[in-house]
């Protein structure tokens, strides 16, 4: 199915209530045409065009809830899939949690679509990758990548009389670049909803020289240093910020916002107080959704303010029950930073460790949200404002709780990729004291 | 990896008005799942129509994949049942060499008309990519296998027990943690069914049904004066198997330290809740550990993970070609070190196998996803690395003619690609028990169940936590211990492996949602093993204050 425009989908949404039976009735609307090429050993493995769309169909009656999916869409099957939704619902155990649909609500017009993203061509997507390998081949290295692109819709419509609709676009890309001798290795990662601003060769260029410069890196002990982040290694910690936010986990005493004693951190001072995390469907570097997928509008958020926990999210069943706004949680995070380049972090910096990437981040205690993962395509020796010489990889065991009260600087914030979620994010790359490097790692 | 993102779901606490499977397949009601698949003749019919047109356009190869991929996924919590998932995905995959190029074409109009389209596209796309082929593809060759089928040896189709039955099941365990202290108590049951149609331009045509069961659970325990919490998850495995795992049996249990019971080929979830609230309760109050060398004893369903992420990823020969290098990464084992014949992967007591016919193994079906004949073979000798893991189009790197049989796709709409079989430890060969382990350990941990994981890109950093940790000391298990996680290099950890249990304590871990692959598809996967020891091996206290 193409992507369709507001009309066509809320003809589409209203023809699909039509059948409903039950007491009430939600739908929600998808269509993604995705493309993707992979590429490794400076040549491309596998390529793919995806298109999908999938009609999900929501039937209550009381609390009997029931779900049925479909990605057909003509007359018949429409009706099937709601009667089929009914039909599960019917059998369904009553969810005591159920909580009724939301009616009307006013969405703002969100900024996720760039014309240019919806109109790439084949050529382009494989100009893009042939861009990033040329500088490979060019420097003698070996590149693999990924590149991906999306353009898509959703639509939900209830028989409460909601009606939300939203189109976008995004690309991501990422590359490795490893020496031939497989002694160097750098990476770069990009994502915008404006594929006319990705510049594969540049991203390439610095992978590469990364690649380079990571030769025959030298083993330092490990144990506590000052680290330079930058914003892709900062995205894989924070995030484990972002999706713990949740106020039922933090009011049920199972998160690090759970408070001893009963209650939550909601409030409290955390962080170093330029610590300053928000979301913003309508910032213009990484505009995101105006609704939820429940259909509750999404609106500028402050979730930490001045080192302040300062906001949770909150399920609408959870909201009701503590009598609180129910507040959906961040569709994209953002960090406020300072004014310094990387280069200027660094050229402030006696002794410390600059870190390109972090890698394979797992969960190692969730009351303290301690993480363990290791760096990973570009780790390199800091003394006197330069970089001295590469050393190897490190594991690291570090809290991003305790990382952010040992803030040195914030740099300026640019748009990032989680390697671990593919999320987008506005970070700075972050300076910080006492990060703790636990052991040391072989790979490179 | 991709199971991060499973859990996340389960543990949402999401009712269902918003959760779908988009590439799962479409939510349906049980009895759907039930409904027959076409016959082994009509989908030979429409294999035909595919193997004709492909040969006629010019490929020299061609396979097609006609799969119908069932789930069912069920999510409690407490006294609640959140969400009940049935998901159907039916379609045909085909793939093609023409000049000497893959192409992959899918579509789910199964259909004489469809198969003819989808065939004509995968012909097109391969004609397409053949301009950028710097070398042809090399498919070393796989005997046709004529018209044969293969089920997985289920005693009990999941699908055929009713909803509200499993419900109950999973509802009794959380009120048997509740019941023994737990502050929170969610349990899930995953099941999975795929009814994989094969046939290839090599004459064969293979007809399966594969089954896998996952039943889990997490238990919380909650001290509200002192803010702490901690958490238990279920000693279960997922398994190649279908609804008899679910039932007890005394003659799969295992007496584990402290009354803690470990499971073989059947799970009792209930006990096993109670024994988990018990244990939780025992953590708010345990010691945490003093960092330090110590010799651990693993048993397998926590040796599991370490053998997948330090043997069964770094062996993947794609992998080590360069192929994951982006995402996944590379391997520190390289084509050298598998030709010296002498690389030293273990100690002597570390014999390693591949096996993709090991009763109930997530990985086990007759035929892989391009027609070959599954097998058994060593990954390591008696220390030594002596293979690796690798499909048609690459065996041959190794100066091998035969594929190892561990291709696989996660669905008919997504292309085949090198997986990781089942790869296990094998049991020692003289008698000896895990309780005589624990009495030959002067100071050492004994770990169980599986917790955090992480490993470098190349494989050689790792640092694993587990579920529960009891302290050892002269022979004795102490009591529980806090905190651990325990740091080493592949190389060096496998080879301060001093004693491997015998096989009456064999067991399998299981991975249910490996993820590979960019963009990520999921298989499942198996580790078998008897309890190991480690002598000398690096542990860090892991607690913080924030």
């Amino acid at each position: 199915m193409a992507i369709l425009t507001k009309d066509q989908a809320q003809a589409l949404l209203k023809k699909v209530l039509s059948y409903s039976k039950a007491d009430e009735c939600e739908v929600n609307l998808t269509g993604t045409d995705s493309a993707n090429i992979r590429y490794a050993r400076n040549s491309v493995s596998t390529s793919g065009k995806i298109s999908q769309s999938q009609l999900v169909v929501s039937s209550a009656y009381g609390k009997k809830l029931g779900v049925a999916t479909i990605n057909e869409f003509d007359v018949a099957s429409l009706e099937k899939v709601v009667r089929r939704s009914e039909e599960l619902a019917k059998l369904a155990p009553e969810n005591p949690e159920y909580v009724s649909f939301l009616g009307p609500q006013t969405f703002a017009e969100a900024h996720t679509y760039v014309e240019s993203t919806a109109a790439i061509t084949p050529k382009l997507r494989s100009d893009l990758v042939a861009q990033s390998l040329q500088v490979a081949r060019d420097a003698k290295a070996v590149a693999a990548g990924f590149l991906e692109d999306n353009t898509g819709f959703s639509a939900m419509m209830n028989t409460k009389g909601l009606f939300a609709y939203n189109t976008s676009t995004n690309t991501n890309f990422s590359v490795t670049v490893r020496t031939e001798d497989g002694k160097g290795s750098g990476y770069a990662t990009r994502g915008y909803n404006d594929i006319t601003k990705l510049d594969t060769k540049k991203a390439t260029r610095i992978a590469t020289e990364k690649a380079v410069k990571s030769v025959n890196a030298k083993a330092i002990e490990p144990g506590k240093y000052t680290v330079i982040l930058e914003p892709a290694a900062v995205a894989v910690l924070l995030e484990n910020i972002f999706f713990r936010l949740d106020a039922r986990q933090a009011d049920e005493g199972r998160s690090f916002l759970s408070k001893a004693g009963g209650g939550t951190r909601l409030g409290e001072k955390l962080m170093d107080e330029r610590v300053n995390i928000y979301s913003d469907p309508f910032n213009a570097d990484l505009p995101s959704n105006t609704w939820s997928g429940d259909g509750r509008p999404q609106e500028k958020t402050a979730w930490v303010e001045k080192g302040v926990i300062k906001n949770l999210s909150y399920s609408r069943y959870w909201a009701e029950k503590k009598g609180v706004k129910a507040v959906p949680g961040p569709e994209a995070a953002i960090m406020e930073g300072g004014t310094k380049s990387i280069e200027e972090l660094i050229a402030g910096t006696k002794k410390g460790v600059l870190v390109t990437r972090l890698w394979y981040i797992r969960d190692v205690d969730p009351q303290s949200l301690l993480l363990t993962g290791l760096t990973r395509d570009g780790t390199f020796y800091i003394e006197n404002g330069k970089i001295q010489y590469p050393i190897k990889n490190f594991r690291f065991n570090e809290s991003p709780i305790i990382m952010l009260n040992n803030l040195e600087e914030l740099g300026k914030v640019e748009r990032t990729v989680s390697v671990e979620s593919n999320n987008n994010y506005l970070l700075p790359p972050i300076k910080v004291r006492d990060f703790t490097f636990s052991s040391l790692s072989d790979a490179v | 990896m991709k199971r991060r993102n499973f859990v996340q779901l389960a543990g949402m606490g999401i009712t269902g008005s918003l959760l779908s499977f988009p590439s799962i397949g479409n939510a349906v009601s049980s009895e759907i799942l039930l409904e027959s698949p076409l016959l082994a003749s009509q989908k030979k019919q429409l294999a035909d129509v595919a193997l004709n047109i492909t040969k006629g356009l010019g490929a020299t190869y061609t396979d097609v994949r006609i799969g119908r991929y069932l789930n069912q996924f069920i999510s409690t919590r407490e006294n609640k049942v959140q969400n009940i998932v049935n998901t159907e995905s039916f379609g045909v995959g085909i793939r093609v060499i023409v000049k000497g190029a893959w192409g992959f074409a899918a579509t789910n109009e199964v259909t004489a008309d469809g198969v003819k389209k989808a065939a004509e596209k995968a012909v097109a796309i391969a004609k397409a990519n053949s301009k950028f082929q710097k070398e042809p593809v090399m498919l070393a060759p796989a005997a046709g296998q004529g018209e044969v089928s293969w089920k997985t040896p289920i005693q009990k189709n999941a699908f055929e027990v009713p909803v509200s039955e499993k419900v109950d099941l999973l509802l009794r365990a959380n009120g048997a943690a509740l019941k023994n202290g737990a502050s929170f108590a969610s349990s899930n049951l995953f099941q999975v069914n795929e009814q994989k149609y094969f046939a290839s331009s090599d004459g064969s045509y293979i007809d399966q049904d594969v089954h896998r069961i996952w039943p889990t659970f997490s238990v919380s325990v909650i001290d509200r004066a002192s803010g702490k919490f901690k958490s238990r998850e279920a000693m279960s495995a997922p398994m190649g198997m279908g609804y008899e795992y679910m039932i007890p049996k005394a003659e799969d249990k295992l007496t584990g330290p402290s009354g803690m019971v470990l499971y073989k080929n059947s799970y009792d979830i209930i006990e096993d809740a109670a024994i988990a609230a018990r244990q939780g309760k025992e953590m708010i109050a345990a010691k945490s550990v003093e960092p330090g060398k110590y010799d651990l004893v693993l048993e397998p369903n926590h040796l599991g993970l370490t053998i997948h992420e330090s043997i069964g990823h770094p062996l993947e020969l794609d992998r080590i070609l360069g192929y994951e290098a982006n995402y996944a990464g590379t391997s520190f084992v390289t084509l050298e070190k598998l030709k010296s014949g002498n690389f030293n992967y273990g100690s002597k007591q570390v014999t390693i196998f591949a096996d993709k016919t090991q009763p109930g193994s997530l990985g086990a079906v007759g035929y892989d996803d391009e027609g070959v004949k599954c097998k058994r073979w060593d990954l390591i000798k008696d220390g030594v690395l002596v293979n690796l893991e690798a499909i048609r189009d690459q065996v041959h790197m190794l100066g091998q003619t035969e594929s190892h049989g561990c291709c696989y796709a996660q669905s008919w709409s997504e292309v085949q690609f090198q997986r990781m079989p089942n790869v296990s430890l094998a049991p020692g060969k003289e008698t000896y028990s895990s309780a005589q382990m624990i009495k030959d350990v002067e100071k050492g941990i004994y770990i169980a169940g599986r917790g955090s994981y992480s490993i470098d890109q190349q494989r050689y950093n790792f640092q694993f936590g587990g579920t529960a940790f009891y302290e050892i000391k002269n022979g004795q298990i102490t009591g529980i211990l806090n905190d651990v996680a325990y740091q080493s290099n592949t190389q060096e950890f496998w080879n301060s492996c001093v004693k491997v249990c015998d096989e009456s304590e064999y067991r399998m871990f299981g991975s249910f949602f490996d993820g590979k692959g960019q963009p990520s598809q999921v298989s499942a996967v198996s580790h078998g093993s008897s309890p190991a020891r480690f002598n000398g091996v690096s542990v860090i206290n892991t607690g913080r204050t924030i």
